[in-house]
């Protein structure tokens, strides 16, 4: 990573503090990370698969709908395109860390690419925003602190998970741990009357498309969804409402 | 059983996704802006989408062959509510699983 070997002195109590803020964090990542080693564990996944997969996704939502999906035996292509729709949060998060880090050399950007989670990314453009006189290797040292904790506790939480898997009874409902787990993320994100909507019109639609053939009713509500959310946010604007 | 084939397919395919989602606005557009409408659609698509994968699970559970069960439903809105009133996701976590545990056990 670019900044995990800073020249400047000045980059280190930036690296520091990306670290203890991000920290807290692992409260929610390492539940998450063990109950994907489990289901995937349970789904099938041999250890190998099973670490694979989320050191080359990294990204816990999207590891879940793939692996909930392909237990549906959905085509793969519609897998694919659900688990990336899931995904499209990390082109905002990347698109809205560009005006800060979009400067730096293009291979330092594609390593950090890899390192933009929903953690790293809330952490950082919180930061970036307090203090705006932060130099560029500062900004790097600070993200490249914020994955330090979070990365590597996915990882070895997935393992953890892995090999508990095929132990857990029946009886602890585990079946039901995802969808608790993704509410819960969920909860707190309808911060706007045009967030609720999208939500609304996503559990709708997602109901009434659940005969669709292949699962493509998933990536219907998403759609619709969104397309709700961005408009009711454009009503909500008009009226003066917003935020 | 998930087709090993298929399942390696998803999980590179899915690396090489994601990570081009990751790079794509910070990598190849760089410096310049982001149309606005583009960013209002990114903006919501976590609520968009994660709740169409939720409701069919929450509705038709998979473990009860697809009958309306009650705890699953209860442990849900209580999950959803507490993660409203707190913005805390540990405690709608928790509150969804002692809904869960807690129901089952008393409906038997």
């Amino acid at each position: 990573m670019p900044a995990t070997t800073p020249k400047t002195r000045k980059s280190r109590p930036a690296f520091w503090r990306g670290c203890t803020d991000s920290a807290p964090f692992l409260l929610v990542v390492a539940p998450f990370a063990m109950l994907f080693g489990v289901l995937a564990t349970e789904a099938g996944l041999n250890l190998t698969e099973t670490m694979a997969f989320s050191i080359v996704v990294i990204a816990g939502a999207a590891q879940f709908t793939a692996l909930q999906l392909m237990a549906e035996e959905a085509p793969t292509l519609i897998v694919l395109a659900s688990a990336l729709a899931v995904n499209l949060r990390m082109a905002m998060y990347s698109a809205s860390l560009t005006p800060y880090l979009g400067h730096a050399p293009l291979w330092q950007r594609a390593i950090l690419s890899y390192f933009i989670l929903d953690q790293s990314y809330a952490c950082s453009v919180v930061e970036y925003e307090k203090k705006p006189d932060m130099t560029l290797p500062e900004k790097l040292a600070y993200f490249a602190g914020t994955s330090l904790p979070i990365v590597p506790a996915w990882y070895a939480f997935t393992y953890a998970g892995a090999v508990l898997g095929t132990q857990i009874p029946e009886s602890w409902a585990l079946d039901f741990a995802l969808p608790i787990t993704f509410l819960a993320l969920l909860a707190p994100m309808l911060r706007t009357p045009a967030h609720v909507i999208a939500a609304l019109v996503s559990i709708v639609v997602s109901l009434l498309m659940a005969w669709v053939p292949y699962s493509l009713g998933l990536l219907i509500a998403g759609l619709v969804a969104m397309i709700a959310g961005a408009q009711a946010e454009l009503y909500f604007e008009r009226r003066g409402t917003a935020r | 059983m998930i087709d090993k084939t298929d399942l390696w397919i998803v999980i590179i395919g899915l690396g090489l996704g994601s990570f081009l989602l990751r790079f794509t606005f910070i990598g190849l557009v760089g410096g310049r802006p982001i149309p606005e409408w583009m960013l209002r659609h990114l903006r919501y698509t976590a609520v968009a989408i994660l709740p169409a994968l939720v409701a069919p699970l929450v509705v038709w559970p998979a473990a009860t062959d697809g009958q309306l069960d009650a705890p699953r439903l209860m442990a849900a809105a209580a999950t959803v509510a507490v993660g409203l009133a707190t913005r805390n996701v540990f405690g709608a976590i928790f509150a969804g699983a002692f809904v869960l545990y807690s129901s089952m056990y008393l409906l038997g």
